[in-house]
């Protein structure tokens, strides 16, 4: 079972028109560099130029924001989710 | 009172604050180009009033409706802000200050906190877009302000909330019948869900899509602020960071009447404070690395407990362009903070406003205020939300039979070196 990548409606039309990318990879850095090399207009909003997670999204690793499980360098398992979301104001 | 409309008002178009890039008015807060986030544009030209002529207007936020984002007469909540100016010397005394104010927002309309500015803008902005549903991701104080604006106006609501919310939060939104949820987890989690929620189904949720429109409510503060001090800024202005906007949308405010020569001088310090178990926007400051670290909350504070802030970046900016500071305190010192308010100036506020006290009390220790500063402390939240706070640290009360005799005893303990009433 792969690992799933749900993308934000801003950003699905960069990937194609799709919300769920399925892929695979032993980090959440090798998951995002395989859909980032499928959809290359995409990449550019995923990573930044030296790499690092791209500042204007935060990705989950299931319910866990990735900066504090080792950001790209966490590992991912068969079966999990990742989700990229927009930054949001306070509530 | 400000008159309500039966034409819609228009929303502004809007920009990223990031690339530049421009778009039309939409419930949408970020840029389709860069992902950064959108800000309404204003236009250069328009007429702004005077002072006088603010000053004949209802007493509320929409005095100031040429800094706000919609154009047109607004159709919801004509009736939020204009909260009090409240002079505090004895704060004053205790912090080293020349003059200390508080700005009450723990008395704002309709729900008593500062979150009925944002959602008063928000809901208008819904209104122009046409939208039948709000909603919002809340710690809080904004299910509150949304639940209530919304119930005014007539408007579906959905709010989702973590689940372990106080109890008068909890209360405070439900009896207005919104459609009210409890999710499992953070703030962050909830946020997280929002987002989702925000891109599938097609509400308006004030701090998600219409967030653009939604911060602008907050540079009204400062708008207050600077004319209740009689069209003037004060030196130094500390207020409590969640999500961060609130500090960047002040220094704002103060700058926008600077622009239209309706105050001069230099712009206030600006300071924010957290409390130490959910501080990534004062460690940023500390830092200064531009680098913000997100955290897992660990407060009593939870309407400020936002361990992953949007603005977070922005408002460490902010703050130190303005030569102002940051400070965390703790739990046991922001429940200081809440009762030497109350002791000190007869307002009883909320966690964050215990927080926006005590960081007042610690910036003050280590010498970031001089004896000739005037400092407002921006209180934004009522005590009444959040009493499971003072569990166990306020005296009790006694309780005697109605007997005379028995309260003299009291007096007497109570004051030992005075014998008011002569008792033998």
């Amino acid at each position: 079972m792969p690992v799933t990548l749900t993308l934000p409606a801003v950003l699905s039309k960069l990937a194609d028109g799709s919300r769920e990318i399925a892929s695979a990879g032993q980090t959440v850095g090798e998951v995002i560099n395989d859909i980032a090399r499928r959809y290359p207009r995409l990449s550019p909003r995923l990573k930044d130029e030296q790499g690092a997670p791209y500042p204007f999204i935060t990705i989950y690793l299931n319910d866990e924001d990735i900066r504090l499980k080792g950001g790209f360098a966490a590992a991912v398992r068969d079966g999990d989710e990742l989700t990229v979301v927009p930054a949001i104001a306070g509530g | 009172m400000t008159t309500l409309s039966a034409t819609r008002p228009e929303a502004l178009p809007l920009r990223c604050r990031q690339c530049k890039a421009d778009f039309p008015a939409a419930p949408t807060a970020i840029c389709e180009e860069c992902l950064g986030p959108l800000e309404p544009v204003y236009d250069a030209d328009r007429t702004l009033p005077d002072a006088a002529t603010i000053a004949r207007r209802a007493p509320s936020l929409w005095r100031y409706r040429e800094w706000l984002p919609l154009r047109g007469e607004i159709v919801h909540s004509p009736d939020t802000g204009f909260t009090p100016l409240i002079d505090a010397p004895r704060l004053a005394d205790r912090l080293g200050v020349g003059r200390a104010w508080l700005k009450n927002d723990a008395v704002c309309h309709p729900s008593l906190s500062f979150k009925d500015r944002v959602v008063a803008a928000a809901i208008n902005a819904a209104a122009a877009f046409g939208l039948d549903t709000i909603g919002c991701a809340s710690t809080g104080n904004l299910a509150n302000a949304v639940a209530a604006q919304a119930a005014r106006a007539g408007l579906a609501a959905w709010i989702f909330i973590p689940e372990d919310l106080e109890l008068a939060k909890v209360v405070g939104t439900a009896v207005y019948r919104p459609n009210l949820v409890r999710v499992r987890g953070t703030y962050d989690d909830v946020n997280r869900l929002c987002a989702q929620v925000a891109d599938h189904f097609g509400w308006g949720l004030v701090n998600l899509n219409l967030r653009s429109y939604y911060g602008e409510g907050s540079k009204t503060m400062a708008f207050e602020i600077a004319e209740q001090l009689g069209w003037r800024q004060p030196t130094a202005v500390i207020a409590p960071m969640a999500g961060g906007s609130l500090v960047t949308k002040l220094a704002r405010g103060f700058r926008e009447f600077r622009e239209a020569g309706l105050v001069s001088g230099d712009p206030p310090r600006i300071y924010g404070a957290q409390a130490t178990g959910c501080a990534p926007i004062v460690r940023l400051v500390e830092r200064g690395d531009g680098q913000l670290v997100p955290e897992q909350p660990r407060t009593i504070a939870r309407s400020i407990a936002i361990g992953n802030p949007a603005d977070g970046g922005y408002a460490a900016e902010t703050i130190r362009g303005s030569g102002g500071w940051a400070a965390a305190v703790s739990d046991p010192e922001l429940v200081q903070g809440i009762r030497t308010l109350a002791e000190e100036t007869g307002v009883f506020t909320e966690t964050a406003g215990g927080v926006t006290v005590a960081a007042a009390f610690a910036l003050a220790a280590a010498g970031h205020f001089r004896t000739t500063d005037e400092l407002v402390l921006c209180i934004t939240g009522n005590g009444l939300k959040t009493i499971e706070a003072l569990g166990g640290v306020l005296p009790d009360a006694p309780v005697i039979n109605a007997r005379l005799r028995e309260v003299k005893e009291l007096v007497r303990a109570a004051t030992p070196a005075l014998d008011p009433i002569g008792t033998p």
